[in-house]
């Protein structure tokens, strides 16, 4: 029988896998997909919750989550197109356009 | 059975998320993310939402995963070398946040098994099916949506722009 709590897990251990991928990886596109699958992680417990509570409402939310990850990655990546257009990394630690 | 099941779907995920981070080239990360949305679908189909599931198939594994691969190719990516490495500029700040975060984490699996949350036996009919959906979407939350509409809106127009004029 599955409970809540495997749900919970599963949710956290990919979210720590997403924060690990943003905080150590330098490539600005992985940095992405990292974002990404921290998104995912927070769907998961959105639906285990509303299967817990049996109605239909963090479905909703999730679908939110889903517009909003398809506009951040494609304004994500314009950036990234037009930081590389200007100088050609996507490196991190490179990127000081906006350094005071 | 439904247990076994979950614990294959979520060890492959789990599995594809490590590779994910650790993969040298920026395609094969892709491909690995893809491999763990589709998983992620199988998750969802588990939890009775068949909505979501088909949507993170199609927006998800299709839309933006392919706009990743387009701009992986577009910019003509080598390998890194040095990819998985400690950032020394900012390792302490990581530290901290790893090891905040950690806490907070143990503190909520702490909490939630001092007692079983078993989900309920018997799912309401329509749990999760596009008609109760759609109707949740057009009639509670006809507001939300439509300001989604409008963000997807202003982030097509921004990509545009952004990508159009070059930085100084």
């Amino acid at each position: 029988m599955i409970t809540l709590t495997h749900y919970l897990v599963l949710s956290a251990i990919l979210f720590i896998i997403g924060v690990l991928g943003v905080l150590l990886r330098r490539n600005a596109i992985v940095v992405f997909m990292s974002v990404e699958i921290m998104l995912n992680a927070v769907n998961i417990s959105l639906i285990g919750f509303d299967n817990y509570l049996n109605h239909s409402d963090g479905q909703i939310f999730s679908f939110m989550v889903m517009c909003v990850a398809a506009a951040e990655a494609s304004v994500g990546l314009a950036i990234i197109i037009a930081i590389f257009r200007n100088k050609p990394t996507i490196n991190l630690d490179e990127f000081n356009l906006m350094k005071w | 059975m439904e247990l076994l099941i979950f614990y294959a779907i979520a060890a492959f995920c789990i599995v594809l998320a490590l590779l994910v981070i650790t993969n040298k080239s920026p395609i094969g990360s892709a491909i690995c993310l893809i491999a763990m949305m589709l998983g992620l679908a199988g998750i969802f189909i588990l939890q009775r939402a068949h909505f979501i599931a088909i949507l993170q198939i199609l927006v998800y594994a299709g839309a933006i995963m392919v706009l990743f691969m387009f701009v992986i190719m577009l910019l003509n990516l080598k390998n890194d070398d040095k990819g998985w490495k400690l950032r020394e500029k900012n390792t302490l700040l990581s530290v901290l946040t790893g090891v905040l975060l950690a806490g907070v984490l143990f503190k909520i699996v702490k909490i939630t098994t001092q007692s079983v949350f078993s989900l309920p036996k018997t799912l309401s009919e329509d749990f999760g099916t596009v008609a109760a959906i759609g109707k949740a979407l057009f009639t509670d939350f006809v507001l939300p949506f439509e300001v989604a509409s409008i963000l997807l809106l202003v982030a097509m127009v921004g990509a545009l722009v952004l990508a159009k004029t070059k930085v100084n």
